[in-house]
């Protein structure tokens, strides 16, 4: 990763494991959220949320030190940033939320079609038929 | 007169003057929330609204001669608290935005939606209406006014929660699988604007806006140009801009009018407020790259927004195609990275805002009126409803650019930016753009206003809230979208102090040195 060896990606620096981790939650949670089914669209967006989620602590310091930061801001040694924490925290609980929303939406969405495939717009299909039509 | 204003706007203390907008709605909500009754909700809605609008115009006026004002939230100092900055660029948008809110807010009133008036399966969504629409009110305010990253995503959070809510009120097939497009790309940009987030922290270990520009500065070239595109993207999503735009007309048209109206309004226009905001203030550095990629961008914007315009049969589709060709005029300003060029920029914002909120009031009209927004089944209405002709006329003329409108005033700020900075192809497209909006506007009124007058067609889906297919408009509804036109038709009669505004404006954003001393000290 360039980023790591250009920039001190953290005071202590990021594993290769949590690399790995989150790689696998954007690739898995990409290739999800291209599938015409639904439910498999929310999978999908639930890994990816993890692995954004994920690369927010990495970017606090090394996992498992305790996040406590001095008076001025300072971050003294053995212990990571405390702000990423937050922010994934903050970033935790709004996708949840939403999460719960597009449950209920994707269910709405089965009630009343019946399906869980993604359904086609009738006028986009109306326009695109203007072009195979004369 | 503009000396007492000052001194009111003074009087107000910092914290109040700047947290209003973003903790005023909130609260407001959460009353509203709790007392639901219909006379309540309306009441303090209204009011909520009109006090952050009189604190936004303080505001505007007191930052114009004082600076940017900064407050830094809970007492946490500058780079780790939450700070909430008001400069001119934000204060302007703020009040444009929320005069749009009242407007539609009234409309909606007009209309019933808010308060569930028609149809049975509204009982269930009834007090739904004020407090969500509150939020978002909160939400857009935050977005403007927040001073750094993460609070950004909060703040898009806040406003896009509620807009999904707003979006599925009517849970009928049609509007539930668009709905569902919206929120997954909407999803999607948040996912990544996370990953941004962490990226720039990871890189610098700040998040606050006026402390990445010093702390960017010293990273190396590759990785900050990383870091601008990938926030571009991010905003782009959020802002429609080409090749991300595909999710907006697909989503927006089957909203009901007045959730459309403030979408169209506000939503994309807090995502451009985020591209001017970044690509100015933390990236200026780049603008060797980011320049030439906005211009190109901003020019298959207006040229993809138009032609798909041109296409479509539904008035409302064709207008949410044209929502995002005005998107490419503002990001085209940017592009330039010039004073006049930026200042064309927030002056099409301020522009767009007020005409996008008023066009789609119009065509909510135009539908309650004839039972539908298929252009092919409406002719006449110039002759059956000679005010509806009026009202849509003098917006779609703005849009269209014609003299004396607010759109003419922008656009050719806009051109006369583009001249100067030698960037010829992305004139020749904007000019060739506003020809084609005049064609887009003229097809909508020769198809839709002349002619001989149609049936009024029966309401097709009479369990929602929305009541379509009546030959009469609800007296609210119609004042409304006129205070909204005449809105707009004020723009250009302060044209003069509002593009000087928009100036002083853009010099804060190139310079940035005035945001940074008020977020940071001396």
């Amino acid at each position: 990763m360039t980023l790591a060896s250009e920039v001190a990606l953290a005071p202590t620096g990021g594993s290769v494991v949590m690399a790995l981790v989150i790689g696998v939650l954007f690739a898995s949670g990409t290739f999800l959220l291209l599938q015409r089914s639904l439910t498999r669209v929310l999978i999908g967006l639930t890994l990816l949320t993890h692995g954004a989620n994920l690369l927010l602590l990495v970017a606090g310091g090394r996992a498992g030190e305790a996040p406590f930061v001095g008076p001025d801001g300072e971050v003294p040694e053995g212990v990571v940033d405390p702000l990423p924490q937050a922010f994934a925290l903050t970033a935790i609980v709004i996708s949840f939320a939403v999460s719960a929303l597009l449950l209920a939406l994707a269910y709405r969405s089965y009630v009343l079609t019946r399906d869980d495939a993604v359904q086609d717009d009738v006028e986009d299909r109306r326009i695109a038929s203007l072009e195979e039509a004369p | 007169m503009t000396t007492w204003l000052l001194e009111a706007a003074r009087a107000v203390p910092a914290g109040v003057a700047v947290g209003l907008p973003v903790v005023g709605p909130i609260l407001a909500a959460a009353l509203v929330m709790l007392v639901a009754r219909t006379v309540v909700q309306r009441l303090v809605s209204v009011l909520t609204l009109v006090v952050v609008g009189v604190d936004a115009l303080l505001l505007l006026v007191r930052v114009d001669a004082d600076g940017p004002l900064a407050v830094q939230a809970g007492g946490w100092a500058a780079p780790w608290g939450i700070t909430l900055v008001a400069d001119r660029l934000a204060a302007l948008f703020v009040l444009t935005s929320v005069v749009v809110l009242i407007g539609v807010l009234a409309y909606s009133v007009g209309q019933g939606l808010a308060d569930g008036a028609a149809g049975q399966a509204t009982a269930r969504t009834r007090y739904v209406f004020h407090p969500v629409y509150l939020v978002l009110a909160g939400g857009v305010g935050f977005a403007f006014l927040t001073g750094d990253l993460f609070n950004l995503f909060v703040a898009f959070e806040v406003m896009l929660t509620a807009s999904y809510v707003l979006i599925t009120l009517q849970a009928g097939p049609a509007a539930v699988r668009s709905a569902m497009t919206y929120i997954v790309v909407s999803l999607l940009a948040s996912a990544l604007f996370v990953t941004a987030v962490g990226l720039v922290y990871a890189a610098t270990g700040t998040v606050n806006f006026a402390d990445l520009r010093g702390a960017v500065a010293e990273l190396p070239d590759n990785v900050r140009l990383m870091l601008a595109l990938l926030l571009l993207v991010v905003f782009g999503i959020k802002a429609a801009l080409f090749p991300l735009y595909f999710w907006l007309p697909d989503s927006y048209p089957l909203a009901p009018a007045p959730v459309t109206a403030v979408f169209a309004a506000l939503l994309t226009k807090v995502g451009v407020y985020a591209i001017i905001r970044s690509q100015t203030v933390v990236f200026p550095d780049d603008t060797g790259v980011t320049g030439p990629v906005l211009l190109v961008l901003a020019g298959a914007t207006l040229l993809g927004g138009i032609l798909g315009a041109i296409a479509q049969n539904e008035l409302k589709r064709l207008l949410s195609f044209s929502i995002v060709s005005s998107i490419g005029f503002a990001i085209m300003g940017l592009g330039f990275f010039t004073p006049a060029g930026v200042a064309g920029a927030v002056f099409y914002v301020v522009h767009s805002i007020v005409i996008m909120a008023a066009l789609f009031c119009v065509e909510g009209l135009v539908e309650r009126r004839t039972g539908t927004s298929a252009l092919d089944r409406i002719s006449g209405l110039a002759h059956t409803s000679p005010v509806l002709g009026g009202l849509f006329a003098l917006p779609a003329l703005s849009l269209a650019g014609f003299p004396p409108f607010s759109g003419f005033v922008g656009k050719v700020a806009l051109i006369e930016a583009g001249t100067a900075a030698g960037e010829w192809a992305v004139v020749a497209a904007a000019i060739v753009v506003s020809l084609l909006t005049v064609y887009a506007m003229a097809l909508v009124w020769g198809s839709a206003f002349w002619g001989r007058q149609s049936a009024t067609l029966p309401d097709t889906d009479v369990e929602d809230a929305v009541v379509v297919g009546v030959r009469t408009l609800p007296r609210l509804m119609t004042w409304s979208t006129a205070a909204l036109v005449g809105v707009s038709l004020l723009l250009p009669v302060l044209g003069g102090p509002l593009f000087a505004l928009s100036l002083r404006a853009a010099d804060d954003l190139l310079s940035a040195q005035p945001y940074v001393t008020a977020v940071l000290g001396g």
